[in-house]
């Protein structure tokens, strides 16, 4: 018994309130057979109402849900038939492993024989053999997450969905379940929607990103737009971009233009229009280095280190310009706290973006 | 020297004792031990060694008349046949009521609408029994203006007076117990299961109703003791003389009529006994299914 196929899942504008209180903002979407997208986004930006909404788990306070020309939003969530993977794992304490994975399976009414064959699968596929007749209390984190994992999946379902299933796991297994996660979706050809805040998890596994923010949409897009690409601040802030600082625009040269952050210059790329010479500028601390050879040059600054710690490959530092802005800086030096360095950002790594938008 | 080792030991004491979680907190238990004892075991041992005293006869005597009688035989069959199924409707009747409440936003009216009967006590609710179902109660005159019935029903002064009772006074107990299992288990697994394809009648019988059954039968046992032991209302509200006549009657009449105390003593035994037989066998079968914890398992 195979699920039915679909080829595309469409959200149109979709709404939920919580009495009075706009959890989504009217969300609309159109995820395609095999994609693997994330949710991106803080806590409360309404990632997770968002996935409840397709599971079912919540009605729509507006707007509509279609699976090709059917539509879904007034279908219970067994109606449904999508597989989804809790955050807290919710395997049922009382069933051996075999019985979780295979709990789908007999809520459709599947043959026994045909049960124990596609449960063996899924173990397999898990790697999870030797466990069948535990109970979850008996397992690692990890193994429960795959138990998870499998019992949404052995169903062959049309979509999968994700709630931030990596978030109970030490940092080491959550590296080794991201992959996971990944070549069994590669494996199956399913289709998963998958929600996280953490923007790694995200750029690693997904094909599209989708970045929420109050319960809108802020940006969709490839990993490689959204961490090149960032569509306005916030998501900039999402992709890593530490320095956001306020300034002024000094000139313009066409794309570019130099900005005055107090204290110091830098040159940047130009995002969208503007209305005014007020401008954020967008930068990673990667792309923001102490320059020690030269003195003067364009595009570097002096500022005074305020705190430095050790990141493994580079040291990564607080310091702050004579007129008092903080950056985060690299180096491959470690600098004494209250010594004076020289900074130097990446031009084509910077972003410059309206100020009176942000 | 020999004073430094004595306090290392008098230290290593106190820590041994520590781990095992004996310490200067543990001395509070002490006023609830004094009092299991006084209220509970002493007259406990004392009723179990006056019960093999008896007036005439030797040492069994108490419990072969008690056995020989079917008057006071004849008891025990009584009060199962009203303890039983009435601890089986509140069962079935908070049940499906808990599973309501669970989803409610304002839980803390209705609860306590539903456990107010348990503030009124037996003899209030056996009086107003008699005057609300009574042949001239206002059940029986609305029913007989209506034509529902021809002669009033006769709900009072007999097994159902005494069922209807119990039912009333003992449901508040068993709702609050059933309720607090309900809510403990973790709302994500009935989701898991829907999300799997699981329709609301099989999300009860394959997810709620196997973790609740632990819950149940500890329900059960005390909601059947407290049934099992009724007095009050067997006396007034039931047909003392037979259809009531429950084993504590039997054993309040031995000790109050016939002041013969060591009687009294055997048929308490005894009570203790046949309640205990019908708790053991519900607490072995809970032993047969899963027991664990009912919150979605987290490593």
């Amino acid at each position: 018994m195979k699920s039915p196929e679909f080829n595309e899942l469409r959200l149109d504008t979709i709404r939920r309130e919580f009495g009075g209180f706009n959890a989504l903002k009217g969300i609309s979407l159109t995820i395609k057979r095999g994609e693997f997208i994330a949710l991106l986004g803080p806590s409360g930006c309404g990632k997770t109402t968002a996935l409840n909404c397709i599971a079912g788990l919540l009605s729509l306070s507006g707007g509509k849900i279609m699976l090709d020309d059917r539509r879904i939003d007034d279908l219970r969530p067994e109606e449904r038939g999508f597989g989804m993977v809790f955050q807290n794992y919710a395997l049922f304490p009382h069933m051996s492993v075999a019985k979780n994975i295979g709990f789908g399976l007999r809520m459709r009414g599947v043959a026994k024989s045909e049960i124990d064959r596609r449960v063996a699968e899924a173990v397999n596929l898990v790697r999870l053999q030797g466990q069948e007749a535990k109970l979850p209390g008996q397992l690692s984190g990890g193994q429960q997450q795959r138990v998870a994992i499998a019992r949404a999946i052995v169903i062959e379902p049309p979509l999968v969905l994700m709630d931030e299933p990596l978030s109970n796991l030490d940092a080491k297994l959550r590296l080794e379940m991201r992959q996971e996660i990944r070549r069994i979706h590669s494996s199956l050809g399913s289709t998963t929607i998958y929600v996280t805040h953490d923007q790694e998890e995200a750029l690693s596994l997904a094909d599209r990103i989708v970045v929420l923010r109050e319960g809108e949409i802020r940006q969709v897009g490839t990993p490689e737009d959204l961490y090149a690409r960032p569509a306005d601040v916030g998501v900039a802030d999402f992709m890593g971009y530490r320095n956001r600082l306020a300034g002024k625009i000094v000139s313009r040269d066409g794309a570019t233009a130099r900005i005055d952050i107090g204290g110091g210059e830098l040159v940047g790329l130009l995002q969208g229009s503007f209305s005014g010479d007020a401008a954020v500028v967008a930068l990673r601390p990667e792309d923001l280095s102490t320059d020690m050879t030269g003195g003067g040059e364009a595009g570097s600054f002096g500022a005074k280190v305020t705190a430095i710690e050790y990141r493994g490959s580079e040291f990564h530092g607080l310091a702050m310009t004579d007129q008092g802005t903080e950056l985060h800086f690299s180096s491959h030096h470690r600098h004494g706290v209250g010594e004076r360095i020289r900074l130097r950002g990446m031009p084509e790594r910077t972003l410059v973006f309206d100020g009176a938008k942000a | 020297m020999s004073g430094a080792t004595l306090n290392e030991e008098r230290v290593s004491l106190r820590t041994r004792l520590a781990e095992k979680g004996i310490d200067g907190t543990t001395l509070l238990i002490l006023p609830g031990i004094i009092f299991i004892f006084a209220l509970f075991v002493y007259p406990f041992c004392y009723g179990l060694w006056l019960s093999f005293q008896p007036k005439v006869g030797g040492a069994l005597a108490n419990y072969e008349k008690f056995f020989s009688q079917p008057f006071l035989y004849n008891t025990i069959w009584t009060t199962m046949r009203l303890a039983l199924p009435v601890t089986l409707i509140n069962l079935l009747i908070s049940l499906p009521i808990a599973f309501r409440v669970r989803l409610m936003r304002n839980q803390r009216l209705l609860t306590t609408l539903l456990i107010l009967p348990i503030t009124l006590g037996t003899v209030l609710v056996a009086e107003g029994m008699i005057f609300y179902l009574g042949p001239q109660g206002w059940f029986n005159r609305i029913l007989l203006t209506f034509g529902l019935i021809s002669a009033p029903l006769k709900l009072v002064n007999n097994y159902w007076g005494v069922f209807i009772s119990l039912v009333i006074t003992g449901f508040p107990f068993t709702f609050l117990l059933i309720l607090s299992y309900v809510t403990g288990i973790d709302p994500s697994l009935e989701q898991a299961a829907a999300t799997l394809g699981a329709n609301a009648r099989n999300r009860f019988r394959e997810v709620f109703f196997p973790l609740l059954l632990p819950g149940l039968a500890i329900t059960f046992c005390l909601a059947f003791v407290q049934a099992y032991s009724v007095l009050p209302s067997a006396v007034l509200v039931g047909d003392p003389a037979n259809a009531t006549r429950v084993i504590s009657i039997a054993a309040y009449q031995a000790a109050t009529e016939e002041y013969d105390y060591p009687m009294a003593s055997a048929i308490a035994m005894i009570m203790g006994v046949t309640q205990l037989g019908v708790v053991a066998l519900v607490l072995a079968l809970r032993s047969l299914v899963y027991r664990g914890p009912v919150a979605a398992a987290k490593g």
